[in-house]
């Protein structure tokens, strides 16, 4: 299939890391920033396959994941409303708070919704103008240009029973937040695709310089991540730290303008608490005063909701590459998918998911060795 | 209900208007739920319904249950043949929404559904029962249109429906239209297929392609779009034709069938690790995953490992008639594209590994709770 069978070519991948084992000299620590990036890599056992020395920290980029506690208890108090209709993308539906999530909401008997584009939810409002139709603004730079289209078309219509709870986050703070780290461990970043599909790559060029590292815009499929990870190494290798654009089919370096525009006339920037991570300056999204009527948070008064975090959580080691998963002693066992315990482990992008979904335990799992002998007899 | 004594000659019945809508009264057993009975179930179900019992229950002739359900020789044997095989006997409730999408129904589900679980247990249909739970306001029309559906489905499936029973619950208490569907079947003696029969070194045979049904199901309940391209149809259809060419060809050597429904491909290859206490080795180039699928799943952050067929086998076959069973599996229109897609291995019992496209293994884990989209 076009654009997808010929970024999945296993002869390619191998050529790949060829290319790569002959490039490597010496040991490099990359961290690919996007949730759907670190998905690619487990499900694929990219890294695994990687040359020794090479070594891949999972980052930040799971919306899910980063969406702080109180935001969702938010989110819950909002959703319990009896006027209420709170639609939600699908993944946030099963992501704990303090006492319990959406999908147990929903069972529970209040109207969560799960939609696939905010417009959904605007038709939602339209179609059933005596409920409060809430949706649920989470996510990078990525849905920020959908869900500001989303009020601006229910400004357009005079849609009054729309407001959406935000939470957007931003890319380069949290990349500048890591690499002031005391302990940064990070030598270079694969930068998120879709997030410079909107906003380009100007923003990295000063990061890029100022810690010289280097940062590579990488698209998710398995030869994506495998060229994305070798012109990352050849800069290292090279002693260059620059910007460099592997999802050229995808990404110019001023990304999509008109993405731009609707999130400046929607969003302000604000500062905003990642979880797991604690607040970063000027790191998120707020809606504008113009557009303060669409707000959730001041529609619902639900501005005094404040959450402490479960205890027993890593998620900020783990989100800002300190800790693996398997470090964890709550991972695979207080911790799972079914239960979890914090965001990482809920959606398929968070990395402690993607970690237990492709069976990584605190053991190797599978005696590959073993498996080999099998596989030459098909 | 003896109002018809030949339910088959009730085809001819007064005509509804279509605006008209199942009510309470259509459940109460009174004179409407007759006028439901016979106006529309019974006539719906036309040929398949032949041997419907209006009576409190059906009586089956124990003929067919002993004589060989593949027409072999030796048919006759009587209680010689009962004691050797046996009756296989398979409930299922079918609750889809939408009720209609690209390439099925839920009525052809119904018996899809059911006459597979017979067939993945070796066994050959040779009864269905069928009850249906209708929301009150329900449109008639509708209703035929889906009882019609259940009619041909079994008819095409060779398989009579000889009991039934119709509910009608008030409005919010159902969503439209339930179906549960009972089967009862024949396994031959030598059908010993069983998770438990699983051995090291068997041959994992799929059918066809997957991810076609849940998708297909989801693009149409959720308006995505990608229903619009006519290769995403469900892919329902009934199995025990297939399941009697693998018999044939294969006979004992047919260890183990699944049909991998909710859950997917992953799911069921979890059950039978666990259920066999062998390991599975599954090469994913080898997976056939349909284009629509495979775009519709990454843009929906879905893996077609997890999503839901209708229409599709895995079989463990002994390595000795591995290829005499593939090759009777690409011989029905069902089963052309059927290939190998593993091995069935000694090491890392209970768990399915995966080795991936580039060349890494990962373990494939079951689906947890329902399948989220994910936000991008």
């Amino acid at each position: 299939m076009k654009y997808l069978d010929e970024y999945r070519d296993p002869a390619l991948a191998r050529t790949l890391l060829a290319q790569l084992r002959a490039t490597a000299t010496r040991p490099w620590r990359i961290m690919e920033v996007c949730g759907g990036q670190t998905h690619t890599l487990v499900r694929q056992g990219i890294d695994e396959l990687l040359p020794a020395g090479i070594r891949m920290i999972h980052g930040p980029g799971c919306p899910v994941c980063v969406t702080p506690l109180e935001i969702i208890d938010k989110a819950l108090a909002i959703a319990s409303r009896p006027e209420v209709i709170f639609a939600s993308f699908g993944d946030m539906l099963r992501v704990p708070g303090s006492r319990t999530s959406l999908a147990q909401l929903r069972a529970a008997g209040a109207d969560v919704r799960v939609v696939y584009s905010p417009m959904d939810a605007v038709s939602l409002a339209r179609a059933d103008p005596d409920r409060q139709v809430v949706f649920f603004a989470v996510g990078f730079e990525t849905t920020a240009p959908a869900n500001a289209g989303a009020v601006l078309v229910a400004e357009r219509l005079g849609v009054t029973n729309f407001s959406i709870l935000v939470s957007h986050v931003l890319v380069p703070p949290a990349l500048t937040a890591i690499l002031e780290a005391e302990h940064c461990e990070v030598q270079a970043f694969l930068a998120a695709g879709h997030v410079c599909a909107v906003m380009g790559w100007t923003e990295y060029e000063p990061l890029a310089a100022k810690y010289q590292v280097p940062i590579v815009v990488t698209g998710f499929e398995p030869l994506d991540l495998l060229e994305g990870i070798l012109m990352t190494v050849r800069q290292l290798e090279e002693g260059r730290a620059q910007v460099e654009n592997q999802y050229a089919r995808a990404v110019r370096r001023t990304g999509n303008g008109a993405a731009q525009d609707a999130i400046r006339r929607v969003f302000r920037v604000t500062d905003r608490t990642w979880r797991g991570v604690g607040p970063i300056p000027a790191s998120g999204l707020r809606l504008a005063e113009t557009y303060a009527r669409f707000d959730a948070d001041e529609r619902f008064g639900t501005g005094d909701v404040h959450a402490v975090e479960e205890p027993r959580c890593i998620a900020g080691r783990i989100l800002t590459g300190q800790s693996l998963p398997t470090d964890c002693s709550a991972y695979g066992t207080d911790c799972t998918p079914r239960n979890p315990l914090g965001a990482p482990m809920v959606s398929g992008e968070g990395t402690c998911a993607a970690f237990y979904c492709a069976g990584r335990r605190a053991a190797r799992p599978v005696p590959v060795t073993d498996l080999t002998s099998v596989l030459n007899r098909r | 209900m003896s109002v018809i004594n030949d339910p088959v000659q009730a085809t001819c019945p007064a005509p509804h208007a279509e605006h008209e809508r199942v009510l309470l009264g259509h459940g109460s057993g009174g004179q409407l739920s007759a006028r439901l009975l016979h106006d529309v179930i019974v006539p719906g179900l036309g040929a398949a319904a032949a041997d419907l019992s209006l009576d409190d229950a059906a009586v089956l002739d124990l003929e067919p249950f002993i004589a060989p359900a593949d027409g072999s020789a030796g048919g006759g044997a009587g209680s010689e043949d009962l004691r050797s095989g046996s009756v296989v006997v398979t409930t299922d409730s079918f609750v889809v929404d939408p009720l209609e999408f690209p390439g099925g129904d839920i009525g052809a589900l119904a018996v899809h559904g059911t006459v597979n679980d017979l067939a993945m247990r070796g066994a050959q249909p040779l009864a269905l029962t069928v009850a249906l739970i209708v929301e009150e306001g329900f449109a008639l029309a509708d209703l035929r249109r889906l009882v019609a559906s259940v009619g041909r489905a079994a008819a095409r499936a060779g398989v009579p429906v000889v009991a039934g029973d119709t509910k009608v619950v008030g409005r919010g208490c159902a969503d439209k239209l339930f179906i549960t569907t009972t089967g009862f079947g024949r396994r031959a003696p030598r059908a010993r297929c069983s998770a438990t029969a699983i051995r090291p070194g068997d041959a994992i045979l799929l059918s066809g392609p997957i991810g076609l049904h849940g998708v297909t199901v989801l693009a149409t309940r959720e308006d995505l779009g990608f229903d619009a391209d006519p290769q995403l149809r469900s892919d329902t259809r009934p199995l025990h034709r297939l399941v009697q060419a693998m018999l044939d060809a294969g006979g004992a050597d047919v260890h183990a069938l699944r049909d991998p429904t909710r859950g997917g491909l992953a799911s069921a290859l979890n059950e039978l690790a666990e259920a066999s206490g062998v390991g599975i080795l599954v090469e994913e180039d080898a997976i056939p995953v349909p284009p629509v699928v495979a775009a519709a799943c990454d843009l929906l952050g879905l893996d077609p490992l997890h999503v839901a067929n209708e229409g599709c086998a895995v079989a463990f076959v002994h390595p000795a008639s591995a290829d005499a069973v593939l090759a009777a599996i690409r011989s029905c229109p069902e089963g052309a594209e059927a290939v190998r897609i593993g091995t069935a291995v000694a090491d890392n019992a209970g768990r399915v590994a995966l080795h991936t496209l580039v060349g890494a293994y990962r373990i494939v884990d079951m689906l947890v709770g329902e399948q989220l989209p994910r936000i991008c």
